[in-house]
């Protein structure tokens, strides 16, 4: 009789831990979107009024009434693009020699390892790369140049693992109908493979651009200007971002400024926003159409 | 080798030369001109495999670059900073005389925030992965997964504007005595960075524990909390303390949201309401003055970005050794 109670007990018991972790865990997923609404709406409360397109066209300045961020979101422009340039074509390349190319050695296992790890190093360690490798030993001073290199560097490996990814995904039987066509290896790569695995190739380099987008620290440690009133028109000239200048923005104790900060972030999380509606559209439209 | 090269053209020409000649005829000066392609294809399919592997090579370059840069300046500042005073010195005021070297100071700052950090971080995040993977319908994960992947993609910047702005007041206001500067609201901010992360890499660990496990369990008269906690968890275990490891490793590697939050001051602290100063937070404090190449002082930011790089990597590379092994267990 008393087991009896004792197995009902039990089992109620169990009936409400069960229902108290579950609500735990709910609580937390939730928290999660909430405290994401919660930042944005704060951002968007303080900056909404500030933002004018004024603010997009003008240069930095003292007074927080004259101030804009023309020059930061030209230099984010220059950085990017030069960033897409370089970084682009070496990952990718990286990635194909990785996943069509190179036997199952353990260079390969090496350089794997590597890249993983070279994903997990801080971005600021590749600004003190950037600032002994291309502004003092290869003399290109704090250019834009240098600032771009050493983004590619920092979104490198970030690439390299996205289009493996992608380009794993790729089955088989088409590399080995292209082969059994006659076509040679490269040619395989770049009619088959390529094509196939570029939905998830622009992925994520969509996502590693706009990790690059929104990095501040490595272009810092280059030597990124805090104040630029104009907008870089050669490789070599000065140059800021919207991130740095941001960043220069929330420094100042000034009440005034942090609502700059905040207006610049606006601008900031809408190009983000739209870069990743891009990258989910290219996702959706393109890597349905494939079907092995 | 380049016998055996030129023997290969010549048979692969042939080939393909019957073949243009028996699909459609063609003058002769593109027949020729189709010949030199082919006699030059393995060539260029050489160039290009080259190319590739210059390509991939640079990866290892970039790490090597880094090692050698970092030591090469490191040593140079050791030979004017006793290497043990840098390790154990508790004061650290390279820019202000009287100079000290001690990083003490700046690691207790980093493992402060690293700590906070995962403080806010891992609860919150050990839960929502939980939720996603055991619980959750596939249409609430739909939903729930793009407002994460928003969270991941916000900058660093960013959050170091909210510590200012908007959690440095409410920690103000419940604790009167904290400074504007603290390290709670980095900790605070640095948590929500890494919570995607954890989130993330933790729910695709447990949605690796086969299925069979949780059917063994449940035929067994456990109910879903039951299975949750002591079957699937337990299984996943390993990879959910990589996926912590490598959260934790992101924190310390955090540079624009703390050095806006936790302030300027090096501090030997384990209270998060002072202000204190992280690694990162000293190597943009210097990269934004004036300070000339070649100095002692130019020179920290190299010794102590090592210290930075050694202890992320150190935290990277048992992180990636566990998840190697993850996928093995159940093979």
């Amino acid at each position: 009789m008393s087991t009896k109670l004792d197995i009902y007990t039990a089992k109620r018991r169990g009936r409400i831990t069960n229902l108290l972790f579950t609500s735990v865990c709910f609580l937390a997923t939730v928290t999660c979107v909430i405290v994401l609404f919660i930042l944005i709406w704060n951002i968007i409360l303080q900056g909404k009024s500030w933002l004018s397109w004024d603010f997009v066209d003008s240069f930095p300045s003292r007074f927080p009434h004259k101030a804009g961020i023309k020059s930061a979101l030209y230099g984010s422009i220059w950085l990017i693009g030069l960033t897409a340039l370089f970084s682009v074509p070496l990952g990718v390349g990286a990635a194909v020699y990785l996943e069509e190319y190179a036997p199952k050695s353990r260079w390969r296992k090496l350089i794997q390892l590597n890249i993983s790890n070279l994903a997990g190093v801080p971005s600021i360690v590749y600004g003190i790369l950037g600032l002994a490798l291309f502004v003092r030993a290869l003399a290109l001073e704090r250019s834009v140049l240098s600032g771009a290199l050493t983004l590619t560097l920092v979104v490198l490996p970030i690439i390299i693992l996205a289009s493996q990814e992608a380009l794993r995904s790729v089955p088989d039987s088409i590399r080995r109908s292209a082969y059994a066509l006659g076509a040679t290896r490269w040619q395989t790569v770049w009619y088959q493979v390529l094509p196939a695995s570029l939905p998830g190739i622009m992925t994520g380099v969509i996502l590693a651009l706009s990790r690059a987008l929104g990095e501040a620290a490595p272009l810092i440690v280059v030597g990124a200007m805090a104040y630029v009133p104009f907008v870089p028109e050669r490789l070599s000239d000065e140059f800021t971002s919207l991130p740095i200048q941001i960043f220069n923005w929330t420094s100042r104790p000034q009440e005034d400024f942090h609502h700059l900060a905040a207006a610049g972030i606006l601008v900031l999380l809408i190009v983000l926003v739209s870069m990743n509606a891009i990258a989910i559209f290219v996702r959706h439209k393109y890597g349905k159409k494939i079907r092995w | 080798m380049t016998e055996e090269g030129s023997g290969k053209e010549q048979s692969v020409e042939m080939e393909l030369g019957e073949a243009a000649v028996i699909k459609l005829p063609r003058s002769t000066s593109l027949a020729r001109a189709d010949g030199l392609l082919v006699r030059l294809r393995p060539f260029y399919e050489g160039v290009i495999h080259f190319a590739l592997f210059i390509c991939a090579s640079i990866s290892v370059l970039v790490t090597v670059g880094i090692v050698i840069i970092l030591l090469y300046e490191s040593v140079q500042f050791f030979f004017d900073v006793s290497i043990i005073e840098f390790l154990t010195g508790t004061r650290w005021t390279p820019l202000l005389k009287p100079q000290h070297f001690g990083i003490l100071p700046l690691m207790c700052g980093t493992m402060l925030v690293a700590a906070g950090s995962a403080i806010v971080a891992v609860p919150i995040g050990l839960g929502t992965a939980i939720y996603l993977s055991e619980y959750a319908s596939p249409r609430f994960r739909d939903i729930v997964k793009p407002f994460l992947e928003i969270l991941a993609g916000i900058p660093s910047v960013v959050y170091g504007y909210l510590a200012i702005v908007t959690v440095s007041p409410i920690i103000r206001y419940l604790f009167p005595s904290a400074g504007v500067f603290n390290a709670a609201s980095a900790c605070i901010v640095v948590g929500i960075m890494i919570l995607p992360m954890i989130i993330s890499l933790s729910e695709d660990i447990l949605q690796s524990v086969p299925l069979s496990l949780r059917g063994a369990a449940f035929a067994l008269g456990a109910n879903k909390f039951e299975v949750t906690v002591r079957v699937v968890v337990p299984a996943a275990l390993s990879g959910i303390i990589a996926s912590f490891l490598l959260a934790i490793s992101r924190a310390i590697g955090e540079t624009m949201a703390v050095t806006l939050a936790a302030g300027a001051t090096p501090k030997l602290t384990l209270n998060p309401l002072e202000s204190i100063q992280t690694m990162t937070a000293y190597i943009v404090q210097v990269s934004q003055g004036d300070t000339p190449t070649g100095t002692v002082e130019y020179r920290t930011i190299f010794a102590v970005g090592l210290m930075l790089f050694i202890t992320t990597m150190v935290m990277n590379v048992i992180a990636q050794y566990i998840l190697s092994r993850v996928g093995e267990q159940y093979e």
